[in-house]
């Protein structure tokens, strides 16, 4: 009986580190990849290259960040990213340069940038307000609610670009001053002529900082994990279940109105496609840095890796000479084993 | 009792559509007591906590609490007044730490937005120790076992500085030295003052640690007595109504040869280590441990549901391998699970569909559709045979009361013809008088020759109906008794024999 105990130990102790490894799979291809990628293109690791792979990772993370709060409830949202491109359109319309061509409200001055940054950042928290309603009074699930919410986004969006005297072209033009608190460089690499790091990565930085700060440090985010792992428990302990899970879409929302507004200066030249399909994205970067749909599990670090991942395979595979179609596969195929891998962990038990 | 009450319900009532669930109950309990409140399932009890707590609204009657008159909205709400609640089925959430949910809902602050992580570290502590309670705050609430959660729960309660604490079934899955700890808290918040309402089935229990019981039956208060002016007997009568003389049927199945053998069954993900027993034809063997022992996992990793790491397992002398479900199915085999509604019923569809779901393939018409008139009949059959009470078969099942579902999953089952039945739990949430109906049942179908496996946490059940009884203990066997001559005491000590 003894010895059958300690096989059974010994057969557990190898079956952990197979567990280690598969559990931490995601990485280690990514590692794998990171070091192909290196030696096969020397160029991949040059400066420029990082700080684009840097770059496109901390424009596309506050959206994640936000969808992360409401994929720990156990729901998604799916209205993020029409809610970008509504708030870049409006941001970008309301900081045109006085000269541009087309302008959208010609006697309109530029507004200050911190007002306008303002503005975004509401319209996008009463968007997840108005998700966050629906899903909380009615109990509809998420999916649901910010599928329509998205489609009601898109009309608003499409009629919204066709007001005042811009008639629907793109909106770009922008004044000078909004290009450069977004996509100026504050700092730059001393390197040849210098290779400047764009604010928003600056920003995207505090942002992570200020989330991870919510998550792990407020009782806001205590009663949001709670709440996830457990809905009736949360409720029994006499936490406001409905206000929770409405805050949780409102601070996803206003992250999806600070990234209209980074975007509308990133990208310059705003139509009704700014955004569109952000969030799908997003629900892959949360996914697979291990924000489990199972509820109240996630962590602000995997976010990060999720996003981080997601953008070395667009950066990194076509230096390998990767035939840009085969990249939508791989992701799809990231997906499902970053998926299959996490509710590894709940399955296997029985 | 000397001094006034603490807790005083007077003539509550409470409708629910078709029942009435309480009907004019009173209920009074003084500062520094242990007042018990029996009854069979389905009294009542629940109801009238629930509406203590305020997550039922009563119809009529009030509540006072220090003799002033109170409406709580929720259970939070009473919790600010002092009045606090172990609940039986630990609502917990599992991915969060212990101390996470010691103070969820009140999370000690800093500056009112952020958590004091330090305060709260050294609170609980603080009454960890102050409890005896050796939990690491810190650890994931889903990694305890359940005895260690249940202690948790307590601690929580007990933070709360109650003046009043209801206990719902604390013990179910405690050992006999936990009880003692529990008893000893307890003890102590009776020293402080507080008031304390506990509910439990264990009469053992309830004549060591209570001052007053009472007895509630179909939503009625029934009596209030002092402890030291009652017996086992007499509560037994007044929470039956009537003098229970047979509470089971007689034992008319008559063991035959050896029908399965189980040997060295381990589990791979759950605690089984080494299972052997031996099941024969016409015999009821049943499955006594505490909570978290073991008991149904022995159950669903015969069924396949769980995976086997080892040992071997003979029907009628032939190696079998039960993988899955489908395999035991085939090899006739029957689970009734434990949690009917979760597991057992598709509670929206009908008696019909409820009753052949098992044995579909036998109506299959030339491999393509199935045979409606087929399955009506054998449902009408199913439910003439157990006498289950239903407007007609085509009845939404979650209509029925819990003992005739029971009825419709076992008449799911018999449809399948199995030679070994697996019953979990068969009579939990069910009324006497069904219960007494789902007895027979277990003892016709040994007496026919079926070889039957009964799991139960209620000891009295298992030494009513039972010819063996194996005992588990932390996932092993712990012994094989009697189910004749042995006791209660001696199937409790060997329920803690690998603890």
């Amino acid at each position: 009986m003894n010895s059958s105990t300690d096989l059974k130990k010994q057969s557990f102790d190898s079956k952990r580190i197979v567990n280690l490894l598969i559990n931490n799979a995601l990485i280690i291809i990514m590692l794998i990849l990171v070091v192909y990628v290196a030696v096969t293109n020397r160029n991949f690791l040059q400066p420029a290259s990082l700080v684009n792979l840097l770059s496109l990772t901390a424009a596309y993370l506050p959206v994640a960040l936000g969808i992360a709060g409401c994929i720990v409830l156990t729901g998604t949202d799916l209205s993020a990213g029409r809610a970008v491109g509504l708030t870049a359109c409006v941001a970008a319309s309301l900081l045109q340069a006085v000269d541009a061509p087309g302008k959208m409200w010609p006697n309109l001055k530029p507004l200050p940038i911190w007002l306008v940054l303002l503005i975004s950042v509401l319209i996008g928290a009463a968007i997840g307000v108005f998700n966050g309603f629906w899903v909380a009074k009615f109990k509809l699930h998420p999916f649901i609610v910010t599928l329509a919410t998205q489609l009601i986004l898109y009309t608003v969006l499409l009629r919204y670009v066709q007001m005042g005297e811009s008639r629907g072209q793109s909106i770009s033009g922008l004044d000078n001053g909004y290009r450069e608190f977004v996509a100026g460089s504050l700092v730059k690499l001393p390197i040849g002529k210098g290779i400047g790091i764009p604010n928003y990565v600056w920003y995207s930085i505090i942002l992570a900082a200020l989330m991870w700060f919510i998550w792990n440090k407020t009782v806001f985010g205590k009663n949001m994990f709670a709440l996830g792992s457990n809905e009736e428990a949360a409720r029994v302990s006499g936490i406001n279940v409905g206000l929770t899970t409405v805050a949780v879409f409102a601070l996803a929302g206003a992250m999806y109105g600070y990234t209209g507004f980074i975007e509308a200066a990133r990208i310059a030249s705003n139509t009704p496609n700014t955004g569109f399909n952000y969030e799908l994205d997003a629900i892959a970067a949360c996914v697979i840095g291990g924000v489990s749909f199972v509820g109240g599990i996630g962590k602000i670090s995997g976010v990060i890796i999720g996003v981080l991942l997601l953008r070395l395979i667009f950066v990194a595979l076509p230096m390998v000479g990767m035939d840009q179609q085969l990249q939508y596969a791989i992701k799809g195929g990231i997906i499902l084993i970053a998926c299959a891998l996490d509710m590894r962990k709940y399955l296997v038990k029985r | 009792m000397p001094s006034t009450p603490l807790l005083e319900i007077q003539g509550l009532s409470k409708a629910f559509p078709g029942v009435q669930a309480l009907d004019k109950v009173d209920l009074t309990v003084y500062p520094g007591t242990v007042h018990a409140l029996m009854g069979e399932n389905g009294a009542g009890k629940s109801t009238l906590m629930k509406c203590l707590f305020g997550i039922y609204h009563a119809d009529e009657g009030t509540i006072l609490l220090e003799g002033q008159e109170v409406h709580f909205q929720n259970p939070k709400e009473a919790m600010e007044h002092g009045v606090a609640m172990v609940h039986q089925e630990l609502n917990q959430a599992l991915t969060r730490s212990v101390q996470d949910n010691l103070w969820l809902g009140r999370y000690p602050t800093l500056a009112g937005l952020m958590v004091n992580e330090g305060k709260m570290a050294q609170e609980t502590k603080t009454l960890f120790k102050n409890l005896g309670v050796h939990i690491n705050p810190k650890q994931i609430m889903s990694s305890l076992p359940v005895s260690q959660r249940q202690m948790a729960e307590i601690a929580k309660a007990v933070s709360y500085n109650a003046k009043l604490i209801v206990f719902d079934e604390p013990t179910s899955s405690l050992t006999e030295h936990e009880v003692d700890h529990l008893f000893r808290i307890i003890n102590e918040l009776k020293a402080q003052g507080c008031g304390i309402i506990y509910i439990s089935h264990k009469m053992d229990e309830i004549f060591r640690i209570a001052d007053e019981i009472t007895v509630m039956r179909d939503g009625k208060w029934v009596d209030t007595k002092p402890v030291g002016q009652t017996d086992v007997g007499e509560i037994i009568k007044l929470m039956v109504g009537r003098e229970l003389t047979n509470r089971f049927p007689a034992k008319t199945n008559k063991p035959g040869e050896v029908a399965l053998e189980v040997k060295g069954m381990s589990g791979e993900y759950n605690l089984l280590e080494d299972v052997s027993f031996d099941l024969r034809k016409g015999e009821i063997l049943g499955v006594a441990g505490l909570d978290g022992s073991g008991r149904t996992e022995v159950l669903e990793t015969l069924f396949g549901v769980m995976t086997r790491s080892g040992g071997s397992l003979r029907l009628h002398g032939q190696e079998i391998e039960n993988r899955t479900p489908q395999e035991a199915v085939k090899n006739g085999f029957a689970l009734l699970t434990e949690e009917r509604r979760a597991t057992g019923i598709f509670a929206i569809r009908d008696i019909t569909d409820n009753t052949i779901i098992a044995n579909t393939s036998s109506y299959l018409q030339h491999g393509l559709y199935l045979d409606n008139k087929a399955m009506q009949r054998d449902t009408d059959k199913s439910i003439e045979a157990l006498r289950i009470k239903t407007p007609s078969r085509a009845t939404a099942i979650r209509s029925l009361s819990g003992g005739n579902q029971q009825k419709v999953l076992l008449g799911r089952w018999l449809l399948t013809e199995p030679e070994v039945l697996l019953l979990d739990e068969p009579t939990r949430g069910i009324d006497v008088g069904a219960k007494y109906e789902i007895y027979q049942l277990i003892i016709n179908l040994a007496e026919e020759g079926k070889a039957v496996v009964v799991v139960s946490s209620e000891m009295p059940e298992l030494l009513g109906i039972c010819d063996r009884i194996l005992v588990m203990s932390n996932g092993h066997v712990a012994g094989e008794v009697d189910a004749a001559s042995t006791s209660q005491e001696e199937i409790l000590t060997l329920a803690e024999k690998y603890i």
